[in-house]
Formats: C-alpha cells, structure tokens, sequence
C-alpha cells in the first residue's frame, strides 16, 4: 500500500513537469501544426543554466532561496530569447513551405541546440551543487519533501495562469483566432507574426521554469536530457489530444503516473522478467495506443486526419 | 557491329566507370592506406541505407526518425544465427534474405498504427521505434541471454561464397586482394543491385502511387490507391534494404552492438537523403558519400585547432553533429530540393511558395 501511494506521489510529481513540458508542445501544435522538436532541448539548456547559476552560488556562498530566484530568472532569461532566434530564424521562413520541410528543420535545431550545448557544459552528467537541503515529509507511509510538494503546487499554478492568459486576455484571444486560421486571424487586425512570436516566447519560458525543477528534482543535467524528456512531453500532449491546453496538462499528470506505477509494478507483474530498464518503453506504448485507438487524444476534438 | 554515337559513348563512358570502380580499393589502399578503403566500404554500407530511407522519404514523403532500427535488426537477425552467441552457423544466402523479411515484418508492424495519421505523429513513433528497439537489444540478456546486452555479439562468421571466405587475403593476378577489398566487390554489387531495384520500383505502378501519395494523398486516395497498403509497402520496402544492409554490416565487422544503432545514426542517414536530394537515387548516393566521409575529412580540423588556437575546442564527433544540424536548417531554407535533385522534384519544390 505504501508503495502504491509512493508511486502516485512520484508519478504526479514528474507528471506535471511532463504537463508543463508538454503546454510548449501543444501551444505551438495548436498554432503552427508544427512539432517543434527543439523544445525539449530548450527545457534542457534551462536546467543547465541552472546548474551554472547553482555552481556560482556555491562558490559565492550565496544561500538556496536567492540562487533559485536568480536560475530561475536566467534560464527563462536565456531559453526566450533561444525560442524566439528559433522560431525567427528556423521556423518563419518555412511556414508557407512543404510539409515535410519544417519538420526537418525542427530536428536538425534540435541537434544544433544538444551540441551546441554540449560545447559549452560539456558532455558529462553535471550534479547540481547541494544547496536546497528538501525537509522530509511523511504522508501515510510514503516519503515527499517541501520541495517536491513546491514543484507540484508551482507546476498547478502555472497551468492555472496560462488558461486565464488564453481565456480571458487579449493575447489569449488573438492566440485562439491565429490558432484557427491565419488568414483570417490576420485580416481581424490580429499581428499573426507577434502571436505566434509570443507563443513561443511563452512555451519557452514555461520550459524554462520546467527545466529549473527538473534538474533540482534530480540533481543530475546532461546535454541530451531534452531528448526523452521531450518525447514523453510530446506523448502526453497527444495523449490529452495535441492543440488542446487542459489536454496537455491532463495527458501529462497521466502519463507522470502511468510510467512511475507501470515501472514500479513491472517487476511484480512479470515475476522479475521485466524491470524498471524498461521504463521508457511505457510512454511510447501509451503514444502508439493513443494512436490506434484514439488519435484525437483524450480531450481533442480534431478527427485524426488533421490531428 | 556500328553502334550510334551516343550509344557508343555511353557504352565507354560505362567502361570507364567499371574501371575506375574496379581499380579503386586498390589506388585508394596506395595512396592513403587502408583505413580509407574501410572508410569506401562504410560509404557503401550507409549508401544502401539511404537508398532504402529514400524509398521511405523521398518517394512516399514518410517521414521515417528511426530508421537505424530495422540496420540494427537486419544486423542482429545475422549476428544472432551465424555466430557462437547460439552456436549456429547458417549461410548468409540463407540470412540476408531472411535479414530482408524480418526487417520488413517490422516495418509493417510499425507502420501499420501510424499510417492513418499525418506525417508528424509517423516522425515521432518512428524515433521512439528506433529508441525502443535498442532498449530491446541492451536489456535482452534477460530472462535470458538473446543479444548479450550491451556488450554485443562477437565472432560473427564472414560471408563465404562457395570456398571463398571474403574475410581472407587472396592473390589475384599478383595483386593482394583482402578482406576489405573483397568486401568492397561484394557491398557494391549490392549497391548497383540496390540502384537498379530502387529505380525500377520508382517508374513502376507502386512507385507513381507513392509520389502521388507523397503530392497529395487525398487525390491519390480519389484516383483509386489504396493508400494505406502502398504506404505499408513503402516502409516494408525501405526496410528490407535496411536489412540486408544490415546483414552485410554484421558480416563485415563481425561484431555487433546496440552503440551501432543509435538516434544519432538514423538522423545521419536521413541527412544523407536529405542533403543529396530527396527522392534522387544518384543524389541521395552522393549524399552518403559526402557525409562518411565527412568525419574522416574532420580528423584533419582537429590538428588545425591545436595550431590555430593552441588548443581543441570542438571534439571532431560534435562539430560533426553541429554541421549535420546546421546542414538540415540551411538545406530546407536554401536548397530543399537537395544537392542533386531530379528534375521533377526540382520543380515542385522550387514552386512552392
């Protein structure tokens, strides 16, 4: 029993880093009908500007709560304006082009980003210097910490904030019209340009924030960590339906569980044939299920075709 | 017998070739050793490949991320019944063809749940295909031990055909002739094989089916394709030479493991399609050549840095992977059509807008 609730806990935990990963996926989707594949590794260079941030402030003794403010505050500082030097320089020239040409594009920005990555964190697997010290927390058997309990609250509240900021806001709405048409979102006096700028800069920032809580979570960054990270982000947006925010949001949280209950039983189930080695094999059963049996996604409205 | 002129030259222009391709290895081995032929024989290998995505990309317009897998399963399917890891040895006219089966079952197994779905959602299943295949191969030594996990499969048996054992060093006509350059002989029949086949198949029924798939699907679909299967077929088909690439690699290293099929692989053949032309045979053949022997060309930069700048900043492996990237960006802004396109596919891109 406790285990079971120690599964749900840490699947809900890495699920609404999944959630948020996957808005990104899905805002552009919604917009562009364009998988940006660059986007897991925007999420990536957040968590190692953390890790540069988190070095420094060891080094300068600075103390937790002021090191976080100030990563958090980089990375979004840094991923922004990558998203948008993306999607001006990779993505606008093609938007009226072929099919097959954006997508091509959007894998070799995504190896552009891990190498160039590479050159300035190098290679190895980078432990985040110790300086948030988690207080732990008993809940009927099973252990969390402030800080996990941080990352789920924070996570909740920046998906509460981008629905009002698509519901009810300007922006929100020229975003929604652009989303249909750009056409005629354009011909309304919507600026489809500076929307589809915006939304980039914001599903960047959103990975930012994302990539801060995914290396404090684990404590570990590594160049190519955008890669997984982003396929399963990209699983649950189409698990929640791709275009669909509240799909995305609830196609992570999902998929956060399934993958921590399904790695964590597997084990048991199998009578130790399988391990937890395969815990990525779940997710892209999940995506080629969401497929067959129902492409549109969970909460999705678009038929298969366009989806 | 007088032949017309233009016959009669394409027939020289034909010896020429066979010739330069014959004396090739071996003015290769003189003049820059024999790494370099080794390096030819891995321009051959991965010229298959790209042949075979090109079936799937450049035809069809499937999108196709994980395509080192059905390498890797060809290679395995070898590895697996001509080695010690089972004791068996079975002839490699009786495995590449079974490589080539395999492969495609897999093709269509994969193909099957994504082909009713737009090209994006094939790219990215195809890349966690390509993933979980080589899962699969690292953690396979359990329950028991199939591919030996990441350690791989060794000793794998050479190809023999008949009592000539291409991993041996033979004197033909006072010439040395060893395992590279036999393998050489070998891997470029199967290249022309590959050309000739891929070709025919592209001015067949099934190959215009794919193009019109590939230019609208929904008017093919309205002039009687059967869409579903003929995009089946183009991933079975673009498999199958995935396979028997696969085999022949198995053969000529004769080691096998999962590092050899990794993301990085696939994308590397789909740049190879994608810089040469895609769609192009000659291109896309061009495309691989350049791009295996790019990495050797690189080795080059490395003592360059170390005089230029006193020091090595970027490792040659990942200014390799920068260029690809970079290669990808500015071929879909400046030149989508590729650098050898065919003259069909030149204008359709050219008139898009």
């Amino acid at each position: 029993m406790d285990t079971l609730l120690q599964q749900i806990i840490n699947g809900l935990i890495q699920g609404s880093l999944y959630a948020i990963v996957a808005l990104g996926y899905t805002m552009v989707y919604g917009i562009l009908e364009l998988i940006n594949f660059a986007h897991g590794d925007v999420v990536m260079v957040g968590a190692l500007v953390t890790y540069t941030v988190f070095s420094f402030a060891a080094g300068h003794g600075m103390s937790a709560g002021p090191a976080l403010l100030l990563a958090v505050a980089a990375s979004v500082l840094v991923c922004v304006p990558l998203g948008l030097l993306i999607e001006r320089m990779a993505y606008r020239p093609l938007r009226r082009a072929q099919r097959l040409a954006p997508l091509i594009t959007a894998i070799g920005v995504s190896i552009l980003v891990e190498y160039a990555a590479a050159l300035i964190w190098s290679k190895q697997y980078l432990s985040l210097p110790e300086l948030l010290k988690p207080t732990p927390i008993q809940i009927g058997g099973a252990t969390t910490s402030d800080l996990q309990i941080a990352i789920l609250l924070i996570s909740l509240a920046m998906m509460g904030g981008l629905l009002w900021l698509i519901k009810y806001t300007r922006m929100g709405k020229a975003m929604r019209a652009t989303a249909q048409s750009h056409d005629l979102a354009g011909l309304m006096g919507v600026n489809v340009d500076q929307v589809i700028a915006f939304t980039f800069a914001l599903g960047s920032a959103l990975g930012a924030i994302a990539g801060v809580m995914q290396i404090v979570y684990y404590g570990i960054g590594h160049y190519l960590m955008g890669f997984m990270l982003g396929l399963k982000a990209f699983t649950a947006a189409v698990l929640g339906g791709i275009g669909n925010v509240q799909g995305a949001m609830l196609g992570g949280l999902l998929l956060g569980l399934i993958e921590s209950l399904a790695s964590g039983y597997i084990g048991d189930l199998t009578g130790g044939v399988l391990g937890s080695n395969y815990r990525d094999v779940f997710a892209f059963l999940v995506l080629v299920l969401v497929l067959v049996l129902r492409p549109s996604g969970l909460m999705g409205q678009k038929s298969g075709d366009r989806a | 017998m007088r032949l017309p002129a233009s016959q009669a030259g394409k027939l020289a222009m034909f010896a020429a070739l066979a010739l330069l391709l014959t004396v090739l290895p071996f003015g290769t081995e003189a003049l820059l050793g024999r790494s370099w032929v080794r390096v030819i024989d891995g321009a051959l290998l991965f010229s298959m490949l790209a042949i075979g995505l090109n079936v799937v990309v450049g035809y069809a317009g499937l999108l196709d991320l994980g395509f080192i897998a059905f390498f890797g399963i060809g290679a395995y399917s070898y590895s697996l019944l001509a080695s010690p890891q089972f004791g068996l040895h079975y002839p490699f006219w009786a495995l590449l063809p079974l490589g080539a089966v395999v492969a495609g079952l897999f093709g269509v197994i994969l193909g099957a749940p994504t082909l009713r779905l737009r090209g994006d959602y094939l790219a990215i299943v195809t890349l966690g295909f390509g993933e979980i295949i080589r899962i699969f191969l690292v953690n396979l030594n359990r329950p028991f031990n199939l591919t030996n996990g990441p350690q791989g499969i060794t000793l794998i048996d050479p190809i023999r055909i008949g009592g000539f054992d291409l991993s041996k060093t033979y004197e033909v006509f006072g010439m040395k002739v060893a395992a590279v350059h036999s393998y050489y002989f070998l891997f470029l029949l199967c290249v022309i094989a590959s050309i000739i086949l891929s070709q025919r198949l592209e001015n067949s029924r099934i190959g215009r089916a794919w193009i019109a798939i590939r230019e609208d699907e929904i008017a093919a679909k309205a002039m009687g394709i059967n869409t579903r299967d003929i995009k089946l077929l183009a991933f079975a088909m673009g498999a199958t030479f995935g396979g028997v690439s696969g085999g022949l690699f198995a053969a000529f290293q004769g080691f096998v493991s999962p590092e050899s099929f990794k993301l990085m692989d696939s994308i590397m053949i789909l740049c190879m399609v994608v810089l040469g032309g895609m769609g192009h045979v000659p291109g896309v053949v061009l495309g691989a050549i350049l791009l295996t022997a790019l990495p050797e060309g690189l080795r080059y930069v490395q003592p360059l840095q170390q005089n230029l700048f006193g020091r090595v900043y970027v490792d040659p492996a990942d200014l390799r992977m920068l260029l690809f990237g970079l290669a990808l960006v500015l071929m879909m802004r400046f030149r989508p059509q590729g650098l050898w396109p065919s003259k069909r596919r030149e204008h359709e891109l050219k008139g898009e807008t």
